[in-house]
């Protein structure tokens, strides 16, 4: 028997509503398949399963918010027997036992007064569809939201004058789809407070240090332009990759940029998992990790990157993205400053910034010339590494963009 | 296929890409950088899209010249 919990979404997550249960209990479950769907204030995250197994039961129900690490079904094991549902030994370690049990009516917490409406996608485009007015309703959601159960229950209730059914309303299919500008607008909203709540604790606890280094980019511009003219337009790389794949080979070889500052310990990580800083058109920000960056080929990056961003703007990832970039990059570059200095994502303790490539004056060998070049930055956690080792790292970035073809 | 609907065209994809424009605000003759913000991956998505649309190859050393819708429209007229 394996309990399949809530899993953790990030540092500044912890509980979230489920949104959707994709499998029911007798479904043969295979690693890496995704289970569920959980609304964050970031994003409707598809929840992967990490076992093999058949599902059992499941614990709870579409609409009910609960905290991370709460057990969301029961997962038999390959060749395992299904036994009587009471034969489950009680969860030993789960954090928040109150919520498992299925509580019809969570006593609605008072909204906080000052700050504006949490309401989650999905919540808002039902909202318009059945005629509910936002503004009345009490959020259950993570952090007062509004959710789809608390729009539907609304619904329900004006409707009808006796005490509504659980309510499961079709959704309409006449409903005008929201563009996707529209949808990563009315998540920006909520959003905000994940980013305040995730930023604050950054520079709260984690003692940054800054480094920087100008890098020559005119060799790998040059070997991208020669391999691009050679790719379909289909296959084509951007600089991004390339800077990517810099930044985990560089993270293999000093790993005490890759990983989490957890329980006053540095835990270096096993694989560089890039995380990626993706602005969203509506504003806001996440940043979802590419995995394996180190092992997988520039193409296999430039496809990789490519499903993300388009993903992450239609507000759809998955949990392990979440939750498990060891290092992040961020690219201001193309929105013309110079240099980035980030802040960087707890639990993870460092965030290499680009800035904008431009040809600027340069001494080489003695002798003045002209020269793309691009401005790299690192920002790491001063309990984790020490800036003469951040010095190495940002030149083994530099060493490693020199020399693109062995990328 | 008339430079009509070519340009339409473009600008359906352009729109798909850039959900937040609104058509009746684009100019044909302005820099597409001012009017819409675009980056690398936007815009070669973009030419993806444009790519499978008209069936065109755009080569990187293109992109310097397809700077305005009426760029892109004449570019697709003369190469598809």
């Amino acid at each position: 028997m394996i309990d399949f919990v809530m899993p953790t979404l990030g540092a500044d997550m912890d509980e979230g509503t489920l949104d959707e249960w994709r499998v029911k209990p007798g479904d043969a479950v295979t690693r890496g398949q995704i289970v569920a769907v959980v609304e964050t204030t970031k994003a409707a995250v598809e929840i992967e399963c990490w076992h093999d197994g058949v599902v059992q039961e499941l614990l709870v129900p579409v609409g009910q918010t609960v905290a991370v690490g709460t057990p969301l079904a029961t997962l038999l094991e390959p060749g395992e027997s299904p036994g009587a549902p009471s034969a489950r030994p009680e969860p030993a370690a789960a954090p928040a036992p109150a919520e498992t049990s299925p509580a019809p009516a969570r006593p609605a917490p008072s909204a906080p007064v000052g700050h504006r409406l949490w309401v989650s996608p999905v919540a808002r485009r039902t909202a318009v569809t059945l005629g509910v007015d936002l503004k009345g309703l009490t959020g259950t959601g993570p952090q007062g939201a509004i959710t789809l159960r608390d729009v539907e229950h609304a619904a329900a209730t004006a409707h009808h004058e006796k005490p509504a059914p659980p309510p499961t309303p079709p959704r309409p299919a006449t409903a005008a789809p929201k563009s996707a500008a529209e949808k990563a607008r009315e998540r920006g909203a909520a959003m905000r407070a994940s980013i305040a709540a995730a930023m604050s604790r950054s520079k709260r606890e984690i003692p940054h240090y800054y480094l920087a280094n100008e890098i020559i980019l005119d060799p790998a511009l040059a070997w991208l332009t020669e391999q691009n003219a050679g790719r379909p337009i289909t296959e084509r790389l951007l600089p991004a990759v390339l800077q990517l794949k810099a930044v985990a080979l560089a993270a293999r070889k000093f790993p005490e940029f890759n990983g989490f500052w957890r329980d006053d310990g540095f835990q270096p990580a096993a694989g560089q998992h890039v995380g990626v800083a993706i602005s969203l058109r509506g504003g806001g920000l996440v940043a979802p990790a590419i995995h394996d960056v180190s092992e997988k080929p520039l193409a296999e990056l430039m496809a990789d990157l490519t499903d993300l961003v388009a993903r992450a703007r239609a507000g759809s990832l998955r949990s392990s993205e979440m939750s498990d970039p060891t290092i992040t990059v961020t690219n201001l570059g193309e929105k013309g400053v110079d240099a980035v200095f980030g802040v960087i994502y707890p639990e993870q303790v460092a965030i290499v910034g680009f800035g904008r490539p431009a040809q600027r004056v340069v001494v080489v060998d003695g002798g003045i010339r002209v020269a793309t070049t691009v401005q790299s930055s690192l920002a790491a956690d001063h309990r984790a590494s020490d800036g003469a080792r951040g010095a190495l790292f940002l030149a083994e970035i530099d060493r490693l963009l020199q020399r693109p073809q062995e990328l | 296929m008339s430079k009509d609907e070519i340009r339409s065209g473009v600008v359906a994809e352009l729109l798909a890409i850039a959900p937040e424009i609104e058509e009746g605000d684009l100019s044909d003759t302005e820099l597409l950088r001012d009017q819409v913000d675009l980056d690398s991956m936007d815009w070669l998505n973009f030419l993806v899209r444009l790519h499978k649309r008209f069936e065109v190859d755009i080569p990187e050393s293109q992109y310097a010249f397809l700077r305005t819708i009426e760029d892109l429209t004449g570019y697709i007229d003369q190469h598809r």
